[in-house]
């Protein structure tokens, strides 16, 4: 067998430091990751070239072959391919910064993002941005997004406080009730020192203590068919944990109508159940369940115990659609209803379909002119709780 | 023989049981059983003209039965047929 006379390629490897100043002195620099990542942080005067393009397009882009050409990427190992790729491609005087970007960040040497997130920021939701499927842009979207929770009790405390902790924003909370000693054994927001407290106060002290990132807005009085269009028509997404149909239904006419998403959930003893109810791409609350039970059939929580870890349960399972629907990833509970029974730990998850005869959401429905938004059925009629949260 | 899974609503009516297996090869019928065996729970599962009520959903594993045959579904020994009334509970 002839002996084979191609010599290999040798890439040379450059240190972040070195880098750094041949940057400054002026040179060709690649970076050869994904789009994703440079959005994160990138170095400046880099030309972005995908590992999966940079065949195609580096000659066009760089036509000089034999200019001094620094080529990174995240840690250094996909651009020591690159480089190896370019040198066969006839250039000659190419390298890989060892250690790549991260290196780079943990000398502390300069870089440019497009998510804009203060160092204070990049630390605080750092476990957040080292996920792909979030990252610094993701982090951005969530401190852009405003929330609103109907209820800061039961489901609506630690929906709020997790909510908070991930650095939503804007935060909505409705509520018209005082904190009361019976509360504490599952709305874990509040504390003894603020028995008596009005809730949404309560609840906004001890999310400003925890994320000064997030601004909550009180809106300290019951929901009804006047005000509820004009509470809802600011935020993008709406947590359900009223604790009763009146406000049920009227929250899901009044989101269809303004196509807000609603994460719903409720709990009793042991048991919770869950959907995300997104207008139109998926079925809405009255598809579900198309009338209220009467009042005698449908205990609340209050005159029936709940185990107050179900609101934990069932109140972080919100969050964590709210945080997808905002990140656009994974699958929500469109269409699917998730039930959890804490006794036996069993999780079922049921199909629901539109209703294609749903008053609502159905092609049928009637498209409400801007002038009769909020004129709602009198809900305070058809059954006996009370329309507040 | 197939089962039914008993909300926590109705559970006052089944002597506490969260899941009574009952004969029955359609979806009436194993309601029906279930009634049977337990009255007060028919006033949460069928109006007085003999429907089901509109507030409860009932699935035959994950599908709402009102997509399949309704109370005509037929139903085998190892299906479990549930009972979904629309619950409120959260905040208070």
């Amino acid at each position: 067998m002839a002996p084979d006379t191609k010599q290999p390629l040798v890439v040379e490897e450059i240190s972040v430091q070195e880098a750094f100043e041949e940057i400054e002195s002026g040179v060709v620099l690649i970076d050869t990751r994904e789009p994703h990542e440079a959005s994160e942080a990138r170095i400046e005067g880099g030309r972005l070239i995908p590992p999966a393009t940079l065949l195609a397009t580096v000659e066009e882009a760089f036509p000089d072959k034999s200019a001094r050409t620094v080529v990174y990427c995240r840690s250094g190992i996909r651009s020591a391919t690159a480089a190896e790729q370019m040198m066969e491609l006839g250039y000659t005087d190419v390298v890989s910064v060892e250690g790549g970007i991260l290196g780079w960040q943990a000398l502390g040497l300069p870089v440019i993002s497009e998510a804009r997130l203060t160092d204070e920021q990049r630390n605080r939701y750092s476990r957040h941005t080292l996920l792909p499927e979030v990252g610094a842009t993701g982090q951005v979207k969530l401190l852009e997004a405003k929330v609103l929770l109907l209820g800061a009790g039961g489901l609506g405390a630690p929906t709020a406080l997790y909510l908070a902790a991930a650095g939503i924003g804007t935060i909505g909370l409705v509520d018209d009730d005082v904190v009361d000693a019976s509360n504490l054994q599952r709305q874990v927001i509040h504390n003894t020192e603020r028995i008596g407290d009005s809730k949404t106060s309560s609840a906004r002290r001890t999310i400003e203590a925890l994320n000064p990132d997030v601004e909550v807005v009180e809106h300290n009085y019951r929901l009804d068919s006047a005000n509820i269009i004009e509470t809802i028509a600011d935020y993008d997404i709406i947590v359900d944990g009223a604790d009763n149909f009146p406000t049920r239904y009227l929250l899901n006419d009044a989101s269809v109508r303004l196509g807000k998403p609603v994460v719903s959930a409720s709990i009793l003893s042991f048991d919770g159940q869950i959907s995300t109810f997104v207008p139109h791409e998926g079925p809405c609350y009255r598809c579900l369940y198309p009338s209220p039970p009467p009042p005698e059939l449908a205990p609340s929580c209050s005159a029936n115990g709940v185990l107050g870890v179900m609101a934990g349960v069932m109140g972080l399972l919100q969050a964590n659609e709210v945080i997808k629907l905002v990140l656009d990833i994974g699958e929500p509970l469109v269409g699917r209803l998730l039930l959890y029974e804490a006794l036996g730990t069993r999780f079922t998850e049921l199909k629901v379909r539109r209703d294609p005869s749903c008053p609502i959401c159905g092609p049928e429905a009637v498209e409400v002119p801007e002038s009769e938004l909020g004129a709602f059925p009198d809900y305070e009629a058809f059954c006996g709780g009370h329309v507040g949260s | 023989m197939p089962s039914v899974r008993v909300p926590p609503v109705l559970r006052q009516h089944t002597g506490g049981a969260t899941e009574v297996s009952v004969e029955g090869d359609r979806v009436g019928s194993v309601l029906e059983a279930l009634v049977a065996q337990f009255p007060e729970t028919k006033a949460q599962i069928f109006s007085e003209e003999g429907d089901l009520n509109r507030f409860v959903n009932i699935y035959l594993n994950d599908e709402d039965v009102r997509v399949l045959d309704g109370l005509d579904t037929a139903v085998s020994g190892d299906d479990t047929v549930m009972i979904l009334p629309a619950m409120a509970g959260g905040s208070s």
